[in-house]
């Protein structure tokens, strides 16, 4: 059998994290990238769980964007509504949430129920 | 998500079936694909459910339109699969390389002193003679088959197998000489030049590789241009 690894290495342990937690009583979000446009850094399906700290597992940008959707994911912990979010290049305004490689994504955000 | 759902997707996903989630981007409604069917709260046309069943095909997850909404599908597949005939030092390099890629990896040696858990403790062995473990692991078009004992009696009988299967990818160790004799020794066998010229041999892209690790980057990266060669 295959060993669980040290590390997240795809879609896999996302879901797996997130089911675990759910069953420890946390409340749980999922993000997933569903559109991407020019040169983003993970393709569409990449996804992030996020606990009710903001611990997250998994990835859906190089890191660029990760502290908006974790945001976005507690949000959506509390008033149970999904969202869909987009982020595009960055700028001055929008340093925090914008991808510095040019791309833009779309990211649904959903509680786990 | 609703968590049951989520627990019936890791379900299928457990016993390795190709399962896809539907999820309706302006409801947050959701449904499961599998088998051509919906197991959910998101109901798909005919055409939409074949566009969904051919992404899952495709192993690509994506966006399709419904009557004017959209769903986006996102595919679960089965871990792709590589197959390592040769217990040998490279592989024990390659086949952890292998799983962090997502490889499912599987080490086929009958020699049971090299197929040993203490060397392998992480992947899946089978010390069956390797045209019978390639039989019996059936591979498919999301299958990489790798042979690294370059000897004949172990190497050959698994390329037989391999080079009639759909496998995306098949690459053997040794050098241009032994490669030419293996040719020679295949074709003798009855395999045409169209299953011949499939093996990618001497395995693995040319950077130079001395080490074991080396060794296993070049593969892996030659599997990985293979892969995503359509992927531009």
């Amino acid at each position: 059998m295959t060993q669980a690894l040290p590390f997240d290495s795809g879609a896999d342990d996302v879901l797996a994290t997130a089911a675990k937690w759910k069953a420890e009583g946390k409340k749980v979000a999922l993000a997933t990238v569903v559109t991407t446009w020019g040169s983003s850094p993970r393709p569409e399906g990449s996804q992030l769980a996020i606990d009710e700290t903001g611990a997250f597992v998994g990835s859906v940008s190089g890191g660029c964007i990760e502290g908006a959707v974790v945001k976005e994911g507690l949000a959506a912990m509390k008033d149970l509504k999904p969202r869909l979010l987009d982020f595009g290049i960055s700028n001055e305004q929008a340093w925090e949430v914008g991808l510095a490689c040019g791309g833009k994504v779309q990211v649904f955000v959903e509680p786990l129920e | 998500m609703k968590t049951e759902l989520l627990a019936k997707l890791q379900e299928a996903r457990a016993a390795k079936r190709p399962v896809a989630l539907a999820t309706d981007l302006a409801s947050g409604a959701q449904a499961l694909l599998e088998s051509g069917e919906t197991i959910g709260d998101v109901a798909l046309a005919d055409d939409a459910l074949a566009a969904a069943m051919k992404m899952l095909d495709r192993d690509e997850s994506g966006t399709v339109e419904a009557e004017g909404r959209k769903i986006f599908v996102q595919v679960h597949n089965p871990p792709s699969r590589l197959i390592i005939v040769g217990a040998v030092h490279i592989a024990q390099a390659l086949a952890p390389m292998a799983s962090l890629m997502g490889y499912a990896v599987t080490i086929v040696d009958p020699r049971r002193a090299f197929a040993t858990d203490a060397r392998f403790p992480t992947v899946t062995l089978s010390d069956d003679w390797p045209d019978e473990a390639m039989q019996k692991l059936d591979p498919d078009r999301r299958t990489a088959v790798v042979t690294l004992t370059h000897d004949p009696k172990l190497d050959d009988p698994a390329l037989t197998v391999a080079l009639r299967s759909p496998a995306f990818y098949v690459g053997s160790l040794g050098s241009r000489r032994t490669h030419a004799k293996r040719l020679e020794r295949l074709k003798e066998q009855g395999l045409t030049d169209a299953e011949l010229a499939r093996i990618h041999g001497p395995v693995g892209l040319n950077i130079n590789a001395i080490s074991p690790a080396e060794i296993a980057v070049s593969i892996l990266g030659q599997i990985t241009e293979v892969r995503r060669k359509d992927a531009k």
